[in-house]
């Protein structure tokens, strides 16, 4: 039609797309580019101060060994054991529920409907409701599933959830530890670098959440899979696992990657579960950037450090989606 | 993406049938756990919630006493009815402007593609993956500033949470109409333009009356999205008059003081509106998701 367009409607469609660009314009990336200028300021109380330090926020942040920079360190160690088991559950349980339903089961409907469910409540209710239920009680009087464990004959299931203080890492005296430290990759064996085992009450509640939402993105891609292909693989004499392997593995890539990009912004960023169920967490085993940045900022009122860790965040969100949002407008141009 | 279409169920059981069944059932008892403590939990008596060690076994007793106080509030708890109403007034508007702002965008950029569109539209969408860390304190100073020079209250009010919603929103809503509209052949318009039709009567007259699919999946994404939100009413409510009711389930939720059955009755309460949409509009629901992960 494009040719066509009478000029005045030309104009008429720029002024109707105006309001949504000037909207965006401002409330994103001139604010984006507002926290910036925060971020290198000195305000650092309840009243504005726009005194220009520098990058002096951004070394409290990652340089020396200060309260700010050992929390932010954690935070982004938290971040990167939360996003490693979160999508990694939520595939694995995620592509097994979907290949199940994709073997003509009965009730279906029934199964998809309460795999999804929970992508419809707020994180807030899952918290709740995941904190009561991963409440640890003690050894010998547990409480939450700690109960069902001792009930069903598995008590070393039992944990101390997102109570736990402890801090997985892989000791400097085992092997593997032995020779990082003989390469220069010491501080590989260290606290920053381990996981926080109270993070796993966090995986769970967030894989509750979105494993069938992962499950329907991955059914859906199951269900685009043309059966003639299935039929022609099994007709030259390929197992039921083979065609998994060679033919639908390699058609679910695409899939693979949206859950990735969709679940991994969505935990890089982190915020509500971590309020409603475990707060910073014993020594701030599970503290994130998202909640650290809320808290730093209008709790404790230094705004400009606050800013800091706000963009740190916006830009390993953006190291994720950039490459994405291209490559989908490309793919997109090519059909 | 297509929407899944399910096939034929196969008719012999095999011992690898009754596995795959066992695992499935087994998966959708785990999903439904917390529901089934919601509710258990929510009908006990205070006496009955007190004794945590028997968390799993349901009530010997019915009792509605918990979902009283969780709605009504009681001497020492704040009740979730005002933020039950906030909502509804921030969401209804919320919802309905910003899926007419989507409506009209998608069209545009469907339909009157304009040189520098297609880098335009990455630019937007972008919009929806930020971090709202990053926007959060220019925000509420640009809510302060226009107070001053307005004197429209936006900090601390429901008009305040409204606007924001229905600017963080355009991204999401513009794409889902985007992709609808452009999978409704130019042709129909091409035609309608011979009869003389102009920018506005085509999408008052042709595309308008098309778009209630796309209008529904739009309006049940935002409804849910904004019923659920937490941080832009944390960030900009101030005061328990203006709360969301994500809020008041997580003050209810997070003082020591309030029963186990109180708070899983809030939970539950909170969560209702949502999941009667998922039930009743649930295929909806799901071409939403769908839309959610970039493709049409």
């Amino acid at each position: 039609m494009s040719p066509k367009h009478r000029n005045w409607e030309r104009v008429v469609s720029i002024l109707l797309l105006l309001p949504s660009i000037l909207a965006l314009g401002i409330f994103v990336y001139a604010f984006i580019a507002w926290t910036g200028y925060i971020s290198l300021a000195k305000w650092d109380s309840a009243a504005p101060d726009f005194t220009f330090v520098g990058l002096r926020n951004f070394e409290h942040l990652f340089i020396g060994d200060g309260t700010d920079a050992i929390r932010f360190r954690y935070d982004l160690r938290n971040m990167v054991g939360f996003t490693a088991f979160f999508l990694l559950s939520c595939i694995i349980i995620g592509f097994g529920l979907a290949v199940l339903l994709d073997q003509r089961v009965r009730g279906e409907a029934v199964f998809r409907s309460i795999f999804l469910f929970p992508m419809a409540v707020s994180f807030i209710v899952t918290g709740v409701a995941w904190r009561w239920m991963l409440t640890p009680g003690e050894a010998n009087d547990p409480v939450g599933v700690n109960i069902i464990f001792t009930q069903l004959g598995l008590k070393n299931l039992q944990s101390t959830w997102f109570t736990d203080p402890t801090i997985a890492y892989l000791s400097p005296d085992s092997g593997v530890g032995a020779i990082l430290n003989s390469i220069g990759l010491g501080f590989l064996t260290t606290k920053d670098f381990g996981y926080p085992l109270a993070i796993t009450s966090l995986v769970i509640a967030a894989m509750w959440q979105l494993s069938g939402y992962t499950m329907a993105l991955y059914l859906a891609g199951l269900r685009s899979v043309p059966d003639e292909l299935r039929e022609a693989a099994r007709m030259d004499g390929a197992s039921e696992v083979q065609v998994y392997r060679h033919i639908i593995l390699p058609l679910l890539q695409p899939v693979t990657l949206s859950v990735v990009i969709i679940l991994g912004h969505i935990s890089l960023k982190i915020f509500d579960l971590v309020v409603s169920m475990t707060g910073p967490g014993p020594g701030f085993a599970t503290d994130v950037p998202a909640y650290n940045m809320w808290k730093t900022t209008f709790d404790a009122t230094l705004f400009s450090q606050g800013a800091a860790i706000g963009l740190v965040l916006l830009v390993l969100v953006a190291i994720l989606i950039i490459p994405y949002l291209r490559y989908s407008i490309r793919a997109e141009a090519q059909v | 993406m297509t929407t899944a279409t399910p096939r034929a169920p196969a008719r012999h059981f095999h011992p690898l049938r009754i596995a795959l069944y066992a695992v499935l059932v087994l998966a959708a008892l785990f999903y439904l756990t917390p529901i089934y403590v919601l509710l258990i939990t929510g009908f006990k008596s205070s006496t009955e919630a007190q004794n945590i060690f028997n968390m799993w076994v349901p009530p010997d007793v019915i009792s509605f006493r918990a979902f009283q106080t969780a709605w009504f509030g009681a001497a020492d708890t704040v009740g979730l009815q005002q933020g039950f109403w906030n909502s509804v007034q921030l969401v209804v508007p919320a919802t309905l402007i910003s899926s007419m702002i989507g409506s009209v965008n998608g069209y545009i950029l469907a339909k009157w593609k304009f040189r520098g569109a297609d880098l335009l539209f990455p630019l937007i969408l972008f919009g929806m993956f930020i971090p709202y860390q990053s926007i959060l304190i220019p925000l509420v100073q640009t809510y302060r500033i226009f107070e001053q020079f307005t004197g429209i209250k936006l900090f601390s009010t429901i008009l305040g949470l409204i606007v924001v919603h229905c600017i963080y929103g355009i991204p999401i809503t513009t794409l889902i109409f985007r992709n609808y509209y452009a999978s409704i052949p130019t042709e129909m318009i091409e035609a309608s333009r011979i009869d003389g039709a102009n920018i506005f009567t085509i999408y008052r007259y042709i595309l308008f009356p098309l778009s209630v699919p796309a209008f529904v999946v739009v309006l049940i994404w935002q409804f849910t999205s904004i019923w659920n939100d937490f941080l832009f009413g944390i960030s900009l409510a101030n005061d328990p008059r203006v709360y969301p009711i994500t809020l008041s389930l997580n003050n209810i939720a997070g003082s020591f003081h309030v029963p186990w059955n109180i708070q899983m009755a809030a939970a539950l309460l909170t969560a209702v509106p949502p999941l009667l949409v998922y039930i009743f509009l649930g295929r909806y629901f799901m071409r939403g998701l769908m839309a959610g992960s970039l493709k049409g």
